[in-house]
């Protein structure tokens, strides 16, 4: 019974220690950024977090990040979808001010941004930026990309995939 | 000559500090000391800001659009090959390698497009828009190999090579409103500027992909990186080889395209069996088969 206790007293301390030795904020630097149920490129999304919005990071594990949404919603970031740097909007209370959407206030960051494509393209009105958008219009969700591994039997050898 | 205590302070902070802080720090003490003017300080911090800029300042967004304006270029001088089958399959492996690569989450994704072109190219434009011609799709023989082109250039994206091709000095008039402390509109005046800019960068990373190709020792660094990513996600890293092989076959020297912009292939693949040692040969499971030979049968 004892043992029992000691257990469950370890796994509760080890996160706290983890989350205290963290207890970080970092922003998302990218149009989406997807929180997955666990640390693997195949697990499914469990909610996005728009461009500049930040997240609590909890821990950190490899390439990946524990997070935490200011909706609540706990799950896990690859750390390529986050910079401690201030990205150039603020978050959520810009949102609810200008009733912008999140696609919108994406572009409304300053430099290369969408000022400048629409000036380069009123120049250039040759370009092909119709194809450009005809390719970001293809996604491929993480369940599409499990469901066509494994019919292709494509397996990595070895430690399958982290 | 006299010292003026500002001056010495100065010298202090900047055996101590860094530059950005030292400027700062200076520029704080001299409008306090008299010795410049508000105006003047605003002026040397810009400065300042601007010679610091390189491709590492620019933000996976500033990326994103640089990759949108380069993809759109190319696509222009070479023309989609609007095959739903054919298009989705590649981005089916192609999005599943990005995904697995070390750098999944760029600001817009990974995607994929065919040129319709006999020539044997791939370019990658930085953010993650990377184009095949159907001239490389034949070097590929199955998936695997098909899977190897992908990864060689999602891995050109995670390293972003496409970035460190602009020119020294490019991004400095830019760097006037790339700054990212706060966000507003821009004047005509810097948007102008920055426009310059960005139109000077397309052109460089442009003429680097398309004319003068990357160094040697960048491709090979994708080579690499791409046999990592195989690994990752199952795929035989074999395939690449087998693909080299197949291109040595097919390229003409001299031609336009990796004939002109990549190493030889026997040299890449002399560079990759170091890597993977004892040859492995590539099991083409009949799902794979099928399915390569269903959706690429028409390339």
């Amino acid at each position: 019974m004892m043992r029992k206790w000691l257990v469950v007293l370890g796994l509760l301390l080890v996160p706290s220690a983890v989350a205290l030795a963290v207890n970080a904020r970092m922003i998302v630097q990218v149009q989406r950024g997807q929180i997955r149920a666990t640390p693997s490129y195949l697990a499914s999304v469990l909610a996005t977090v728009p461009y500049g919005v930040s997240v609590e990071i909890l821990q950190t594990k490899g390439e990946w990040m524990q997070v935490k949404s200011l909706q609540g919603q706990v799950g896990w970031m690859h750390k390529s979808a986050l910079t401690t740097k201030a990205v150039p909007m603020s978050s959520g209370s810009t949102t609810a001010k200008t009733g912008a959407t999140s696609d919108e206030l994406a572009l409304a960051g300053k430099g290369f941004n969408s000022d400048i494509e629409r000036e380069f393209k009123a120049k250039n009105k040759n370009l092909n930026f119709a194809a450009v958008d005809r390719m970001e219009r293809i996604k491929i969700s993480p369940a599409e990309m499990q469901v066509f591994l494994q019919t292709g039997a494509v397996k990595p050898l070895e430690g399958g995939v982290q | 000559m006299k010292l003026r205590p500002s001056s010495l302070f100065l010298g202090l902070a900047f055996l101590i500090c860094g530059c950005t802080e030292v400027t700062q720090i200076g520029t704080s003490v001299g409008v306090a000391s008299g010795t410049i003017t508000q105006g003047q300080a605003q002026s040397i911090k810009r400065s300042a800001a601007a010679v610091e800029k390189t491709f590492q300042d620019i933000t996976p967004e500033q990326e994103y659009y640089i990759g949108r304006s380069v993809a759109a270029t190319i696509l222009t001088t070479y023309k989609p090959f609007d095959q739903e089958a054919a298009t989705r399959y590649v981005n089916l492996i192609g999005q599943t390698l990005g995904q697995a690569s070390g750098r999944p989450e760029t600001f817009g994704g990974y995607h994929f497009a065919i040129m319709d072109t006999d020539e044997i190219n791939a370019f990658a434009a930085p953010g993650g828009l990377i184009l095949i011609s159907r001239g490389l799709l034949r070097c590929c023989r199955n998936e695997d190999a098909l899977a190897a082109v992908l990864a060689h250039e999602v891995s050109h994206v995670e390293r972003q090579h496409g970035l460190k091709a602009i020119k020294a000095g490019r991004l400095t008039n830019a760097a006037l409103v790339v700054g990212t402390e706060v966000a507003k509109n821009l004047t005509t005046q810097e948007l102008a500027e920055a426009t310059k800019a960005f139109e000077g960068t397309i052109n460089d990373i442009f003429s680097t992909l398309v004319n003068s190709g990357y160094s040697r020792s960048t491709e090979f660094e994708a080579d690499a990186t791409a046999v990592n990513t195989l690994r990752r996600v199952g795929y035989n890293p074999e395939g690449l080889v087998d693909m080299l092989q197949e291109m040595q076959k097919r390229l003409k020297p001299g031609s336009h395209g990796f004939g002109s912009t990549h190493p030889a292939p026997k040299d890449r693949i002399d560079a990759v069996r170091k890597i993977l040692g004892k040859p492995v040969s590539i099991v083409d499971q009949p799902v794979r088969k099928q399915r390569f030979a269903a959706a690429l049968s028409k390339i």
